[in-house]
Order: structure tokens, then C-alpha cells, then sequence
């Protein structure tokens, strides 16, 4: 409470003080003057405080949060042999924050010796799935296709899609995404609908996704499910967190950073934080100086 | 009858549909599940119609040299050369050393992810010219932003971690993002479910009949 407290003190000498520097004419003038900055000096902020943490990384530290470890936990309980659904419904826009979910997501289950049947609700997600198979599971782990693990590709039906997937998987994609029939897959046979799945490990960029999964199956189909998102969904579905109706998340790139430092692997999610870092720190300067700006001239426009 | 027959079928259906949610038994479940794989179906054809709306649109604008009608004769073309390689690749056309699987990467990835990009440097311009704090409700908005902004990434980690515990930057986000950010969510996700229910059940009840009418054309 004292901290707090102290906390709170502080932000207001922090006002106190940016308020009196207002009342001082050359810093006002020179405040309000800010106001007709030209955009692309921005534009240009934003570029080296991209490039520059890339080029020489500040290596700051991740610290995982509690939903990024429950993530890590739901799928550290899964024994060997268990058959898991992976989901990426995502497309290439949100690949620099999705990606290394998926890619980290798959080494973990992988390493758990589990058995994953892939599926996209997006149609640009099937060669990103496929992908991440072809180097984690199958270059890394030497799984075998069709006996460890599928690639069932894009069904259209959003919703429909995942209810179909309640009743009778192998009924509602009846090949694979290569047009080879289920029924030919040893995995498949042991696969009949969403309840004879362990885990739901979706990596969502929106709609159709992880609300989707949540709102269709979680209950209905007794699905445990756990989402890697995009930062800008990921405030949404922690009602769904609370609820016991995800049992863990990972939000945007820093929820991929937190995963790779869990899973012991210094991925692209890892190398973009220090990036993400400094443009954060950017956007909250542009904040308090567009302010800034904004009072120094309404205070000369008053006199 | 041209109101009463789409009036009709949407309400036995729905009420097929919201018994199928709760009553296991063949009699309901059968038809619930086949409604369902229409639903399938009936959406699959929704790509054939974008991409027959794609070429008509785009190539009426191309035939006129409309405005901007080179650009669209790109799309067209990227188009059919998505679809004519991958038809050409036959099953294997995802394996990695395909030309589909080169085209997507090179072209598809690699712009879907420029155009995603380039919302850093509009958030950063907006950021500095639009948001303004013009009152309480502003102020607060700001300063729940800044903090959110901060304790998301490892510099606010970094920055306050030898501050006492309970007001380090990430938790202040945290408490933010669980608290007041969740309450605000919930209310409005249950706004929503009250009104998609109360829609649901007008349609099926024949008080919104505005499809049947043809009056959303």
C-alpha cells in the first residue's frame, strides 16, 4: 500500500513539474512549435528503432507471464501418445507475431511425443501449418506423416466447421489437404470427434478463432483449450481466461518471447523484443509531446 | 407466400438448431447434423461467388480503363496464376520446393506482411497528432495506454524490477489488463450475446422479417 502510494506521489510531481515548465515562454514556444513536425521524421523514428535493436540486440530480459506459463503447463501435462488438435488459423500478416508460436507450440508437443492433427479456418493458413510441420516435427523429430501427426488443411464454415468437427472429424474433412482420404491415415482412425481430443492448441489471428473455439466447443464438446493470439485480440479473451475456459494464453509477440524462453529457444519472437521495446517507449513519447504540444499553444492562444 | 415460405423455413430451422444444442436424441440431432454440413456447403460456394465478383468487377473496370485498371489487371492476373500453378502442381502444390509454395512465400507472405507492418508507423504518426487528452476520461485512457505499453514489453521489466513489489511496471499492467480492461470487455461481450440471442429468437419467431422481404438488397 506505501508503495503504491509512493507510486502515486511521484506521478503527480511528475505533472507538477512538466505543468510548471509550461509557464516558462521558451519552453512553451518551442513545445507548440512541435506541433507542425513533419510526419515523416516519425516514419523515420520508427524505422531505426526497428532496425537498429535488430542489427545489435539489447538482450533484454523476458520474464514470462502467469497465462504464458499456464500455456506452458497444459501442454507439459500431456503424456506420450495423447492426440492433440493444433489449429492455426492465422495468415502470413500475422506471421512475425504468430509464427513462433506455432513453431515453439510444436517443438513442445513434439518433444511431449504427442500426436498433433492440424486443421486452418483460414485459408492462408494450410502452407504456414505445413511448414512449421515439415521443419519441427518432421526435420527435428522425424515424425511421421499420417502416424504422428496430419495435416488436414482449410475446411470454409467458420463456425459450422468446428461444430461439424464436434460430431465426426474424419466426417468433416474427409481428405486431407493434399486430397488423400482420411480413412487411409493410421492416425485418423483413432481420431473420431473434439471430444477424442486431449488439448486444443489454437494460434488465432481473429475471426474465425480462439472465441470461436471457445464459444462453440469449450463446453459442449468438454475441449480443453489453450490460444496463442495477436496482442490486439488477446484483451478479449481473457474473460475466457478467468473462466477456466482457456487455460492459458499467449498474447502477441511478447507472449511468443515469454513461450520461447520457456521452451529454451531464442527464436524470432525473442530478436523482435527489443524492437518492440524501443518502439513502445517511441509511441508513449509521441503521446506525452503531441500533448505537450497541444496545451504550450492553447496556453498562447489563452494570452 | 414468397414472404411466408422463407418466414417458415427459417423458423423450423433455427428451432431444429437451438433444440439440436440441448436434446441429444436422433430425431433432433440427425437433422441438426445435416443442417450443419449444409451450412458447409452452402458457405464453400460464397468463394466461387467472391472470386466470379472479383472478375467481374475488376474486369469491367479493366475493359473501360477505368480508374486505376493496371492495378487490377495485377490482381487479375496474380489471380489466375495462383490458381492455374497450383491446379498445374496438382496435390503436392504446398510441398516447400513447389513453385506455388515460392510464390507464396515470395509474394503472398511477403506483402500480407508489409502491409501489417506499415501500422507501426501510422500507430507512432497518430499517436503524436490525434491523441489528445481533452479531459478525465482521456487523461485516464492515456495513462492505463502508457502503462499497459510499458509493462508489456521487457524494457518496463527491465526498468522496474529493484521497484517494490506490487507496483512494478508489468503487474500495474497486469492489474490493468485483469481488472479494469476485463470488466469493460465483459460487459460488452454479454451486451452482445444478449442481442445476438434476442435477434436469434426474433427470427425465428417471424417478428423480423426483413430478409423474407428482400428489404437489406
Amino acid at each position: 500500500m506505501g508503495a503504491l502510494i509512493g507510486f502515486l506521489v511521484g506521478l503527480v510531481v511528475v505533472a507538477a513539474i512538466i505543468a510548471g515548465l509550461l509557464r516558462v515562454p521558451q519552453v512553451a514556444t518551442g513545445l507548440a512549435r512541435l506541433r507542425g513536425l513533419d510526419r515523416r521524421w516519425i516514419f523515420i523514428a520508427v524505422w531505426l528503432l526497428v532496425m537498429l535493436p535488430l542489427l545489435f540486440p539489447l538482450k533484454l530480459p523476458v520474464a514470462p507471464t502467469s497465462r504464458a506459463i499456464q500455456y506452458y503447463d497444459e501442454i507439459e501435462k500431456l503424456k506420450p501418445g495423447d492426440i492433440v488438435l493444433l489449429s492455426a488459423d492465422y495468415d502470413p500478416a500475422s506471421g512475425p507475431e504468430l509464427g513462433p508460436m506455432l513453431r515453439s507450440s510444436l517443438l513442445q508437443l513434439c518433444r511431449k511425443k504427442v500426436r498433433i492433427v492440424g486443421d486452418c479456418l483460414w485459408p492462408g493458413g494450410p502452407p504456414l501449418l505445413e511448414q512449421g510441420f515439415t521443419q519441427v516435427a518432421r526435420d527435428q523429430f522425424h515424425y511421421k506423416y499420417g502416424e504422428d501427426y496430419v495435416n488436414l488443411g482449410f475446411k470454409e464454415g467458420r463456425e459450422a466447421v468446428i461444430l461439424a468437427m464436434g460430431n465426426s472429424i474424419p466426417g468433416t474433412f474427409a481428405s486431407d489437404f493434399r486430397g488423400t482420404p482420411v480413412s487411409q491415415l493410421p492416425l485418423m482412425n483413432k481420431v473420431t470427434n473434439l471430444s477424442s481430443v486431449k488439448l486444443l492448441v489454437n494460434i488465432s489471428a481473429g475471426y474465425p478463432g480462439t472465441k470461436e473455439w471457445v464459444q462453440q466447443a469449450s463446453r459442449r464438446f468438454n475441449l480443453k483449450i489453450v490460444s496463442g493470439c495477436t496482442a490486439v485480440s488477446a484483451p478479449e479473451y481473457y474473460a475466457y481466461l478467468q473462466s477456466n475456459q482457456l487455460l492459458g494464453l499467449l498474447g502477441g509477440m511478447a507472449g511468443a518471447a515469454e513461450y520461447e524462453k520457456m521452451t529454451g529457444v531464442t527464436g524470432s519472437a525473442t530478436k523482435g523484443m527489443d524492437a518492440q521495446s524501443s518502439v513502445h517507449l517511441l509511441v508513449m513519447l509521441c503521446i506525452l509531446l503531441g500533448n505537450l504540444a497541444h496545451w504550450a499553444a492553447r496556453r498562447q492562444g489563452e494570452r | 407466400m414468397q414472404r411466408q415460405v422463407p418466414l417458415l423455413l427459417t423458423a423450423g430451422i433455427g428451432l431444429v438448431m437451438l433444440l439440436y444444442f440441448f436434446i441429444p436424441h436422433p430425431l433432433i440431432s440427425e437433422p441438426g447434423h445435416f443442417f450443419e454440413d449444409a451450412v458447409i456447403v452452402v458457405v464453400a460456394f460464397a468463394i466461387v461467388l467472391g472470386a466470379a465478383n472479383l472478375l467481374q468487377f475488376n474486369g469491367d473496370i479493366i475493359m473501360r480503363r477505368g480508374k486505376d485498371w493496371p492495378y487490377k489487371l495485377v490482381l487479375l492476373l496474380s489471380m489466375f496464376a495462383m490458381i492455374g500453378i497450383g491446379l498445374v502442381e496438382g496435390e503436392h502444390y504446398l510441398d516447400p520446393e513447389t513453385k506455388f509454395s515460392w510464390m507464396y512465400n515470395t509474394f503472398y507472405a511477403s506483402m500480407q506482411a508489409t502491409m501489417f507492418a506499415l501500422l507501426a508507423f501510422y500507430i507512432a504518426s497518430a499517436a503524436f497528432r490525434a491523441f489528445r487528452i481533452r479531459n478525465l476520461e482521456a487523461a485516464l485512457l492515456a495513462v492505463a495506454a502508457l502503462f499497459v505499453m510499458i509493462g508489456r514489453v521487457p524494457i518496463g521489466n527491465a526498468i522496474s524490477q529493484h521497484w517494490p513489489d506490487g507496483v512494478r511496471l508489468p503487474q500495474i499492467s497486469d492489474w490493468i489488463m485483469e481488472n479494469p480492461q476485463n470488466s469493460a470487455k465483459r460487459a460488452i461481450l454479454m451486451g452482445a450475446a444478449l442481442g445476438v440471442m434476442s435477434t436469434g429468437l426474433r427470427i425465428i419467431m417471424g417478428i423480423e422479417g426483413s430478409f423474407a422481404r428482400g428489404e437489406n438488397r
